[in-house]
């Protein structure tokens, strides 16, 4: 009964979608404020409705329902309770769901605190929420339906995937899509701004927090989803430009040239056209990234051609909203009054070079997903676009990107001095140089251009920190008063910083842990030691250890540095029984917070022996730890008082930027 | 080019975790080369190492042999340290698996005519972008310099009103 309830609630949710994708803009051509302001209203109640369908899934996985065929094929009544919640989005069905939901998750909140919106803005904006929340809610009714029941309800379900019954599925995919999914609302805002033909500064400072909160989470989503592979699948590795990475990654890179844009359209009223294209851009890349992983298209382009339902239809819907946004953008474009002229060297300048790398490297990328599947569905060959493409034609953009990233904030609005802004950068020059130089002193083997990469990313992590050094006087004015300065800068001057740094420190992790990191593959058997970069790993044994629902095999090892005990380590060889299938439990020590030791069980061998994968990972947890600080800084941007008080009114606000400019 | 990262993660749990479709995608995790597999000679093993990194597993989605446990990938990474073995060349060693495979099995795709596109795009996108900044900059100086002299040329009304009351002013002294 439930089950049914949740299913018409979805069916409802649909006729108030359709109902807030005509009504409101309707009222805002005729000007009838009474059509606009059922907007709000219907994009609450819409969140409430698909809320509780949401519930009635999550309901039937917990009470473990296996007359819903969804349930049945996606859980067992033996998982922990924390994977029957999880698995209701570890599937196709389910995520579709998850995806509407926080579709109007966004729609509602748009809908609660846009109270300073202008009602027009705010019309058009959630009537453009309803369109996407309508077709997607289609797409779920009528190709993914998670309510089907069965006839003869089975006495068992078909488990979770094991690789799923992780916590990652319980943070993963929530953020990514609180990442991809959020940025709708730049989309909608930029479809309702073009459908009224203004713009204004004004409109960039009400869709930022919505930018900065979509960019934020998704940084953190992205860094998740890595880590999860890291510690799940025993290789040891992170990232591994795989399509369904790069459908993430796409919207990440394109989000953060719209982050930027929109500061410049902020602050000085330019680059309006580029952010509103942006805008569609990278929702558009979020809708691309929903059709290459949920059409199927990616496992085969012949897959994907016998059984088209759902590919055709998220196809349709690609087609619709990318073609209809840049239709709209090509049309109504050239009405939007440019705003703002400024020098090449100028604070401006230098986020026209960041947009230009990111758009670049994200058109790389891009292609490198695309392109296999376009040559074989037009010519029929095969080939295979992998991270050795990738890493020759991404990379050298980010090298200039990053060179330029420190030099940005210290360049003042509308002309700049880029010898004075350097100047302020020598400290962090002076680390970047001195850096490089100890590591070709001190550091034997590894790639050779490792130390000049490490140089870069400590210019990006001391440079990161130079607007912030300038404007509070530091090693200039007395400590207290530097210190009260510091407390008085607006939380967005944080929020650039932290971001940078953030970014450098990802960079440094990647660098040393992959030009660093020792390895070694060998059989060990009980008593066996073996050494890498000074530690000494000794197999004390294994034992079997069963569970509910799987079986381990678990190593022990005794982990010594110089005689000194330093952990002991269990990884384990895991079989699911219900399924048979094998997992890898890798045992992982961190050391100092920095570095990994890592530790993986292969199969079985004869005589009593085991493969064993063990890693040495200098510095990896940088990789990690720095989307955290990305992430930080996102926040610090978005508690911001300009950003918290939203939308300032519009005569008000030119006072405020030409305060803080 | 230092950013260089690393390749060595497998298509699965993103498979399992994103595209969710199907069980049958995700088998377990793996353990891709294996000790009795390895060459005795260090320099040999890691020449091997190098190019299965950029080998496909015909079998697998978007994994290299090095990455994978399929057996198809097991007995590509013997063939190629066989052919190591016996001194083929990194280049002979993979030339020959693109005759005996077809190009997909190259990770890295070539420089060839149908690739171009593939190649290109992204320095093109570049070089389109710098085309269109140069001509927003030449435009934008325009703009600036047509201000300049309207500026000198044109007062707004305000202002001549101002200027007006000015000289009325001085008439009157």
């Amino acid at each position: 009964m439930i089950i049914e309830l949740g299913h018409f609630m979805l069916v409802l949710a649909l006729a108030l979608a359709l109902i807030q994708s005509v009504v409101p803009i309707w009222g805002a051509q005729t000007n009838d404020s009474r059509l606009m302001a059922i907007a709000s209203p219907i994009a609450i109640m819409q969140f409430l409705f698909v809320g509780l369908a949401f519930a009635a899934l999550t309901h039937a996985y917990v009470t473990s329902d296996f007359s819903v065929q969804n349930v049945w094929e996606n859980s067992h009544s033996t998982m922990p309770l924390l994977y029957k919640f999880t698995s209701v989005w570890g599937n196709h069905e389910g995520s579709m769901l998850l995806w509407v939901f926080i579709l109007v998750i966004f729609s509602a909140l748009v809908g609660a605190f846009g109270l300073n919106l202008p009602p027009k803005l705010k019309a058009n904006t959630l009537a453009v929420q309803g369109w996407i929340t309508a077709a997607f809610l289609l797409f779920v009714l009528l190709t993914s339906n998670p309510f089907h029941r069965i006839a003869n309800a089975p006495i068992e379900g078909r488990d979770l995937n094991p690789i799923l019954q992780d916590i990652g599925l319980a943070i993963h995919p929530p953020l990514l899509y609180l990442g991809y999914v959020g940025f709708s609302i730049a989309f909608s805002f930029s479809i309702a701004a073009l459908l009224e033909g203004r713009i204004d500064a004004a409109w960039a400072r009400w869709v930022r927090p919505w930018v900065l909160v979509a960019w934020g989470l998704l940084t953190l989503g992205i860094a998740m989803g890595s880590y999860w592979a890291y510690y799940e699948l025993g290789w040891g590795g992170y990232w591994f430009w795989d399509p369904v990475e790069n459908a993430s990654f796409m919207p990440w890179l394109s989000g953060t040239a719209l982050l930027h844009s929109a500061i410049v359209m902020e602050k000085r009223g330019a680059l309006k056209v580029w952010t509103i294209l942006l805008s569609i851009l990278t929702f558009s890349l979020s809708l691309l990234g929903t059709f290459l992983v949920r059409s199927g298209v990616l496992t085969s382009v012949h897959a994907f051609a016998t059984d088209p339902s759902r590919g055709v239809f998220i196809l349709i819907l690609l087609v619709a909203f990318i073609g209809g946004g840049l239709s709209l953008f090509a049309w109504r474009a050239p009405m939007l009054k440019q705003g703002g002229v400024f020098s090449p060297i100028s604070r401006e300048g230098s986020l026209v070079l960041n947009n230009l790398f990111l758009s670049a490297a994200t058109a790389a990328v891009l292609v490198g997903t695309l392109y296999p599947l376009a040559l074989e569905a037009t010519t029929g060959a095969k080939i295979s676009v992998g991270a050795p493409f990738f890493n020759a034609t991404f990379g050298p953009m980010m090298v200039p990107l990053l060179i330029a990233v420190p030099v940005g904030p210290l360049l003042a609005w509308k002309r700049g001095d880029l010898f004075a802004a350097m100047q302020r950068l020598f400290i962090a020059l002076g680390a970047a140089i001195f850096v490089t130089v100890l590591c070709y002193a001190l550091i034997n083997g590894g790639s050779a251009l490792a130390p000049l990469g490490i140089g870069l990313a400590v210019w990006v992590m001391v440079g990161a920190l130079a607007e912030m050094q300038l404007r509070i006087g530091l090693f200039k004015l007395p400590l207290g008063k530097s210190f009260s300065r510091l407390i008085g800068l607006p939380r967005t001057v944080f929020g650039a910083a932290l971001g940078h740094f953030g970014l450098g420190m990802t960079l440094l992790g990647l660098i040393v842990a992959s030009a660093y990191q020792t390895e070694d593959i060998l059989v060990m058997k009980p008593g066996d030691q073996t050494s890498i970069s000074g530690y000494t790993f000794q197999l004390d044994g294994f034992r079997e250890h069963a569970e509910f629902n799987y079986v381990d095999l678990i190593g022990s090892f005794q982990v010594t540095k110089d005689g000194q005990q330093v952990a002991e380590l269990h990884p384990a060889k895991r079989v699911y029984t219900s399924r048979n299938m094998p997992t890898t439990e890798t045992a992982i020590h961190t050391i100092g917070g920095v570095t990994q030791l890592y530790l993986s069980l292969g199969d079985a061998q004869e005589n009593n022996g085991i493969g064993v994968r063990i890693y040495y990972k200098p510095w990896v947890t940088f990789i990690w730890l720095g989307c955290v600080v990305m992430f930080i800084g996102g926040c610090f941007s978005i508690s911001d008082r300009r950003l918290r008080i939203g939308a300032p009114a519009r005569k008000g606000r030119a006072k405020q930027a030409a305060g803080t400019a | 080019m230092t950013f260089s990262l690393q390749p060595r993660v497998v298509y699965r749990l993103f498979a399992a975790l994103l595209l969710a479709l199907s069980f049958q995608l995700a088998t377990g995790p793996a353990f891709a080369v294996k000790p009795d597999e390895m060459l005795e000679d260090p320099k040999l093993e890691a020449r091997a190492r190098d190019i299965s990194e950029g080998l496909r597993c015909l079998v697998c989605q978007n994994q290299s042999i090095d990455d994978s446990d399929a057996p198809l990938a097991r007995d590509l990474r013997i063939l190629v340290r066989e052919r190591l073995s016996k001194g083929d060349t990194d280049q002979r060693v993979k030339s020959f698996l693109v005759d005996r495979y077809g190009e997909f099995v190259l990770l890295k795709p070539t420089f060839s005519s149908k690739n171009l596109l593939l190649w290109a795009f992204g320095p093109l996108v570049l070089i389109l972008g710098v085309m269109a900044i140069f001509l927003f900059y030449r435009r934008n100086r325009m703009i600036a310099q047509k201000a300049e002299v309207e500026g000198k040329n044109h007062l707004s009304e305000a202002e001549q009103e101002r200027l007006n009351a000015i000289l009325s002013d001085d008439e009157k002294a």
